[in-house]
């Protein structure tokens, strides 16, 4: 039994799916829904009828667990999906032409690293009207940093090799030698960091959300759930702890999953 | 024979002594000089870089969607009110002519004055800043207490059940938001043992459970570097060295390795107070911890833009002043860096 759960632990891509597939299954099973409210059953204790108990307007704490935990990973690949491209973008054009070019988007970049962390985005999400799509975009201002210069570096990297001067001799245009040449080149450390994107933008929502300035109620949000239920600590210790323990899950295994990956793939950069 | 008097050969050793002194103030001369090109050069980086954050943040606050007029006075305000308003905070200027102003008035360390309050911006954060000061610099030795032993005791035992414990350890205390560790702390020491104060920051050991949470994440992050670094100086020549002299495997880490293990740990620790300031905002409102971050909690919730916007550009500036400090006591230390070989 011990050797098998550490042999699980050795592969936190399984990890993370079955954190995951735990959530999705008792999602199917437990046909609950996270917005009916039961004033008459506030704050109960975790019980057969709510396996989790319920919140201080009488809300099943497991199925608005699922949805937060749900919405929690979408803001994470939207985050993903957005910072990626720009940075990527940014990084690849950077690195390749150099000169003016690289010098200018790379002092913009500098610009942005004189944040720290989350600063830039609780700005912006302040400032706008508090939803799903404001806090995305959010974090997405403040992640693609990261990727521009990862891009950047092995972009300058790459385009020092033999086979991009070869595709050059051979006639092949700069577009085509970015797009077919370079970026599966540069592919393997740009996943390894969006993997850990996808976690800082996790734990980042969660953060806004606590704040008061990410997603608001009644919709579910693992930030949310702890700002409403730190207001109920003394009675019902379960609705800060449930949720807190579930993001901490996801995060961590997810940095588990990066980890692996940046092992594996480095090595493999190594044998080349 | 004259030159055989012992005079004489006292009065050759202090030439010589003079002549190697002279060579070693050549040499301090030299490393001087590089260092203070390097120092100029740095500074002189961060007016671009300062001129860009003070424009995306003006930019950022004013192109957003959102009136402050509205916010201020209301949606059912007379169109009189709303006027007067309107050209004393200056908003039917032009947004160029709006900057310049706002440029203007940093220069001369005026962040504007907070909507609601009428109390200039600047003088808000020079009330709160102390506490923040004192919840952020406690964090940090929280921190290093805690990641020191455990960053050793990991790359000491690399790849035993000690190291793989540890970095587990720092695994998920990095994941851990502040957000929740902060109340499950309040839980445990001030609800159930009833030991800590729960909030606020009128006894001496109000400080505690801010601090434990802030520094408990860099804590993690802390150890890991210091593991790698240690893992890193374990494996060089001059530790190979001292071991083949005899010195045992604990004191030659002790004497040799640890202390070229701490160089990384400096410019972190710079580079992670200026992050604490943002991981204070949360911890802050957890614990209403009356600080920087509290400040910038209260002005969210009223949309006091003056007030979000000034502390924004603050904390971003301390940010820039630290990267900066923890390149140059990296370049004071390490002297490679100095001499532009800055690759890797």
């Amino acid at each position: 039994m011990l050797s098998a759960f550490a042999k699980m632990f050795r592969m936190p891509w399984f990890l993370f799916a079955f954190v995951v597939a735990i959530l999705m299954v008792t999602a199917v099973v437990w046909k609950g829904d996270p917005y009916t409210i039961a004033l008459d059953n506030m704050l109960s204790p975790p019980s057969a009828d709510y396996l989790l108990g319920t919140d201080e307007l009488g809300r099943d704490l497991l199925t608005r667990l699922m949805s937060g935990a749900t919405l929690s990973v979408y803001v994470g690949f939207c985050v993903l999906m957005l910072a990626g491209v720009i940075g990527t973008v940014v990084g690849v054009v950077s690195g390749w032409f150099g000169g003016w070019v690289d010098m200018l988007l790379m002092r913009v970049t500098d610009i942005f690293l004189s944040f720290p962390g989350v600063l830039i985005a609780i700005c912006f999400a302040a400032l706008t009207a508090p939803d799903v799509k404001n806090v995305i975009f959010a974090l997405g201002l403040m992640g693609w940093v990261s990727f521009a210069r990862l891009a950047r570096v092995q972009t300058m990297a790459v385009k020092k090799q033999e086979y991009i001067q070869a595709a050059r001799l051979s006639g092949v245009s700069g577009f085509v030698i970015v797009l077919f040449y370079v970026l599966p080149n540069i592919a393997a450390p740009l996943i390894v960091e969006s993997v850990f994107t996808i976690a800082g933008a996790m734990l980042s929502e969660a953060g806004l959300s606590f704040l008061g300035i990410g997603v608001q109620p009644p919709e579910a949000s693992l930030g949310a759930m702890l700002r409403e239920g730190a207001r109920y600590m003394l009675m019902a210790p379960h609705l800060v702890v449930v949720p807190g323990v579930t993001l901490m899950l996801l995060v961590f295994t997810l940095n588990l999953v990066g980890d692996k990956l940046r092992d594996k793939l480095d090595k493999a950069n190594l044998q080349k | 024979m004259h030159w055989m008097q012992p005079k004489f050969y006292v009065n050759c050793s202090f030439v010589i002594l003079l002549c190697k002194v002279a060579k070693f103030l050549k040499i301090i001369k030299v490393c001087v000089l590089a260092l203070l090109a390097f120092f100029v050069k740095r500074l002189l980086w961060i007016f671009p870089t300062a001129f860009g954050v003070v424009t995306l943040t003006f930019f950022l606050v004013h192109i957003v969607p959102g009136d402050p007029v509205e916010v201020i006075l209301g949606e059912h305000a007379l169109p009189v009110d709303r006027k007067r308003l309107v050209e004393s905070l200056g908003l039917h200027l032009p947004l160029l002519t709006q900057f310049k102003v706002f440029v203007q008035q940093l220069l001369v360390f005026d962040l504007g004055t907070s909507f609601y309050s009428g109390t200039p911006v600047m003088e808000m954060i020079a009330m709160r800043l102390p506490a923040t000061a004192y919840l952020a610099g406690v964090a940090i030795l929280f921190a290093m207490v805690m990641a020191v032993p455990l960053g050793v005791w990991a790359a000491v035992h690399q790849n035993k059940w000690q190291d793989r414990l540890a970095l587990t350890f720092s695994m998920l205390a990095f994941a851990m938001p502040s957000f929740w560790l902060g109340p499950v702390l309040i839980i445990i020491f001030a609800l159930y043992f009833q030991l800590l104060p729960v909030s606020g920051n009128e006894h001496w050991s109000s400080i505690i459970l801010p601090a434990f949470t802030l520094g408990f994440a860099m804590s993690a992050m802390t150890a890991r570097l210091l593991r790698t670094s240690l893992l890193e100086s374990m494996a060089s020549d001059y530790v190979k060295t001292a071991r083949a002299k005899g010195l045992s495997f604990n004191r030659a880490v002790q004497r040799h390795a640890f202390k070229n293990a701490l160089l990384p740990l400096v410019t972190v620790v710079f580079l992670q107070a200026g992050a604490l300031l943002t991981g204070a905002i949360l911890t802050e409102a957890v614990f209403s911890w009356p600080g920087l971050g509290s400040l910038i909690v209260e002005a969210l919730g009223k949309r006091d833009y003056p007030t979000i916007q000034g502390c924004v550009l603050f904390i971003a500036f301390v940010y820039m002043l630290m990267t900066l400090l923890s390149d140059m006591v990296y370049a004071l230390i390490d002297p490679r860096l100095r001499y532009g070989k800055e690759g890797v």
